[in-house]
């Protein structure tokens, strides 16, 4: 009974326990969720999912198994692409060849088309594992700067309204967030930031200290106070995301998963290609909800860490000229930009997923390292273990 | 013992989900783990659980320093040996020295208790780690008195986080657990008509589309919540401030007033200001 559901719970990546499924039988027997698919959805959902960034992975796997669909690939039918700013974004990048690809491909209309056949492809085959569509990089579509979260992706436009249901709603979607897997290495590096300081007031008895000094007191108590231990890192965290990054966004979701767990406070925020005067928090409304960067300079304390990972691989006037920027006008140019962030958080780090030996190779590689002072390491355990060094230099 | 269905009170409102969770919480004796934005009435849910069902409420609010020993109980080592030194005959009852917990005191009541952990993220790490045994056997073993304390009722439990932490595995398996959403429009209004039942139907209108807006602007490091909604009705209501005074269709986009009961820090009210005032520069 419904362990076939607990499999694909499973599988899509919810951590879900024979203890919990136990759980959820008992409630049945208790007759708590009643009969309807509705008050059943709850309930599972209560018992069975932990952490609210599952729960758009449950509401798939939920409407998958409780509608008799075999497979996903009906439900991501209806992908819906802003037409615009995907030509915009395809003539920017494209080099020669891709357009005579898309060319021989028969046009941008094709070309949306087959896209739009590919994330059924690629959606399918992850099956809920990663909110990142086009992500394995063999995608002919990565190189146009096409960035799946900008997609939606669901079936709010190609049914009646009044038929669906909540679980089809996929409300849950932006707190998806996580891709523990594979990040074992990255997270012991990582864990080198976390610097048990021991700051802060007098708190905790220090037993054998006292007795310590009693002692030496001959008798006469004497206690001594020490103070408690607290992870004090903070971070601040750029990504880049889309563009040339595509490729690489696997292995900075896996630092970004893994990085969730280890600080006290971290703040994300993404850019594309390189930071320029906004930057956003939410990749699905990047271009409605974008956040200055001189708020974020005077937001944070420069007790924050600063890491950013990006391949940095683009044009260098990107870098260094205004108007370099690939989607907008930028009256400043990025170099300055960086300066500003670089000076309000003065430990800083760039994580670079490029291999270090192509490093030579790329231009733009170069001036980035010159701007950040040659802190630039690649995004490997040891590369990490490098940058957490630095990062913690007082 | 069955327990009538928790659902919503005159002061609080639950959605069906969440009157689920906790039928599911009580019947099966487990933990309840409550996580949303700040503001959307996670605290207050064990208040409500506890007289809707006529409980008594042990609430234990966690910090930074907190240690789970704490809440079952401390061995006040401090004020023995202080009085040793002082030659007070209570020195040889150690018991005299163990002081109760919040949990101790909830597994010793004469009813079936209800049990707030707040704030369970603010804690260190390990700290839910520490309370495996204690939620799952319900009991605990004082060394110093070789005591086994045993809830004599199986408390109803109710722990809130605000995700600042992550909470480990063997510990989210024991609980049940809830994501409070931000209400929609719908919930909001049944809400406000929970606190304020005499409220002007306009009035309500237009704050509530006021509120709604103030939420969508892009980059405020604090949206409004729940509460802050509530706190500002009231302050409405106290000022008898008109409908026409929120309304901000004609261009002119005003600032709505006592805004800040809604907006808590500088930055977002400077945020607000300035699109206000480039707003009206377009719309001139």
């Amino acid at each position: 009974m419904l362990i076939r559901f607990l499999s694909l719970l499973r599988e899509a990546g919810i951590p879900v326990s024979v203890t919990e499924y136990l759980a959820l039988l008992e409630s049945l027997k208790a007759g708590i969720a009643e009969t309807s698919v509705d008050n059943f959805y709850v309930l599972a959902r209560t018992i069975l999912v932990k952490d609210e960034r599952y729960y758009d992975r449950y509401d798939r796997v939920f409407a998958a198994h409780f509608s008799g669909i075999e497979s996903m690939l009906e439900l991501l039918g209806g992908a819906e692409i802003p037409d615009d700013w995907l030509k915009r974004l395809a003539e920017l990048h494209l080099s020669p060849e891709e357009k005579a690809k898309i060319e021989a491909l028969g046009g941008l209309e094709k070309v949306m088309e087959a896209l739009k056949e590919r994330l059924k492809e690629q959606e399918g085959r992850h099956q809920g594992g990663s909110k990142w569509v086009g992500t394995a990089g063999r995608s002919p579509f990565g190189a146009y700067g096409y960035n799946p979260e900008g997609v939606r992706i669901g079936q709010d436009s190609s049914r009646q309204r009044s038929a669906i249901k909540v679980w089809d709603r996929r409300e849950f979607r932006n707190l998806d967030d996580s891709l523990e897997l594979g990040t074992r290495n990255l997270q012991v590096a990582l864990r080198r930031l976390r610097r048990f300081a021991r700051e802060g007031a007098a708190e905790e008895l220090d037993l054998d200290g006292t007795i310590n000094a009693t002692a030496r007191n001959a008798g006469w108590l004497d206690l001594k106070l020490r103070p408690e231990r607290h992870n004090t890192v903070k971070v601040l965290l750029f990504l880049d995301v889309g563009g040339s990054m595509d490729d690489y966004i696997k292995v900075t979701e896996e630092l970004f998963s893994a990085a969730r767990n280890e600080f006290r406070h971290l703040e994300h925020y993404y850019f594309h290609n390189f930071v320029y005067e906004s930057v956003w928090k939410d990749n699905r409304r990047r271009y409605q909800q974008r956040i200055p960067l001189q708020e974020v300079l005077r937001t944070y304390s420069p007790d924050y860490r600063l890491i950013f990972v990006g391949d940095a691989t683009m044009g260098p006037y990107e870098i260094l000229r205004p108007g370099g920027s690939v989607e907008h006008w930028n009256d400043e140019a990025g170099s300055i930009w960086l300066g500003r962030l670089l000076s309000a958080f003065p430990r800083f780090a760039w994580l670079n997923p490029q291999p270090e030996s192509r490093w030579e190779q790329v231009p733009s590689i170069g001036v980035a390292r010159q701007l950040v002072e040659g802190r630039m390491y690649p995004l490997t355990p040891a590369g990490l273990e490098r940058a957490t060094r630095v990062l913690n230099a007082r | 013992m069955q327990n009538a269905r928790f659902s919503s009170t005159r002061r609080y409102v639950a959605t069906d989900d969440l009157s689920m969770a906790v039928a599911a919480a009580v019947t099966l004796g487990r933990p309840l783990l409550i996580k949303g934005e700040p503001g959307t009435g996670k605290t207050q849910l064990a208040e409500e659980i506890a007289e809707f069902l006529a409980r008594p409420l042990y609430e234990w609010h966690i910090k930074s320093t907190t240690k789970a020993q704490q809440g079952l109980y401390e061995y006040d080592a401090v004020s023995r040996l202080r009085d040793s030194q002082l030659g007070d005959p209570r020195v040889h009852d150690i018991s005299h020295y163990i002081v109760k917990g919040r949990l101790w005191e909830a597994f010793t009541s004469d009813v079936q208790p209800v049990l707030l952990i707040d704030e369970i993220d603010k804690a260190d790490i390990e700290f839910p780690n520490d309370l495996l045994r204690e939620l799952d056997r319900m009991e605990f073993y004082v060394y110093e008195t070789r005591e086994l304390v045993r809830a004599r009722h199986r408390p109803i439990i109710v722990i809130t986080s605000n995700n600042e932490k992550e909470l480990p595995d063997a510990f989210l398996r024991r609980c049940f657990f809830h994501y409070i959403r931000f209400p929609d429009a719908e919930t909001m209004r049944r809400i406000v008509d929970v606190h304020f039942p005499n409220i002007k139907k306009d009035l309500l209108a237009e704050a509530l589309e006021a509120f709604y807006r103030i939420r969508d602007v892009p980059g405020l490091k604090k949206k409004p919540s729940t509460s802050e909604l509530l706190d500002w009705l009231k302050l409405l209501l106290a000022e008898d401030i008109s409908p026409e005074a929120l309304r901000a269709t004609d261009g002119k986009a005003t600032i709505p007033p006592l805004y800040g009961a809604l907006l808590k820090n500088e930055q977002d009210v400077h945020l607000f200001e300035q699109l206000v005032f480039m707003h009206r520069r377009t719309t001139r």
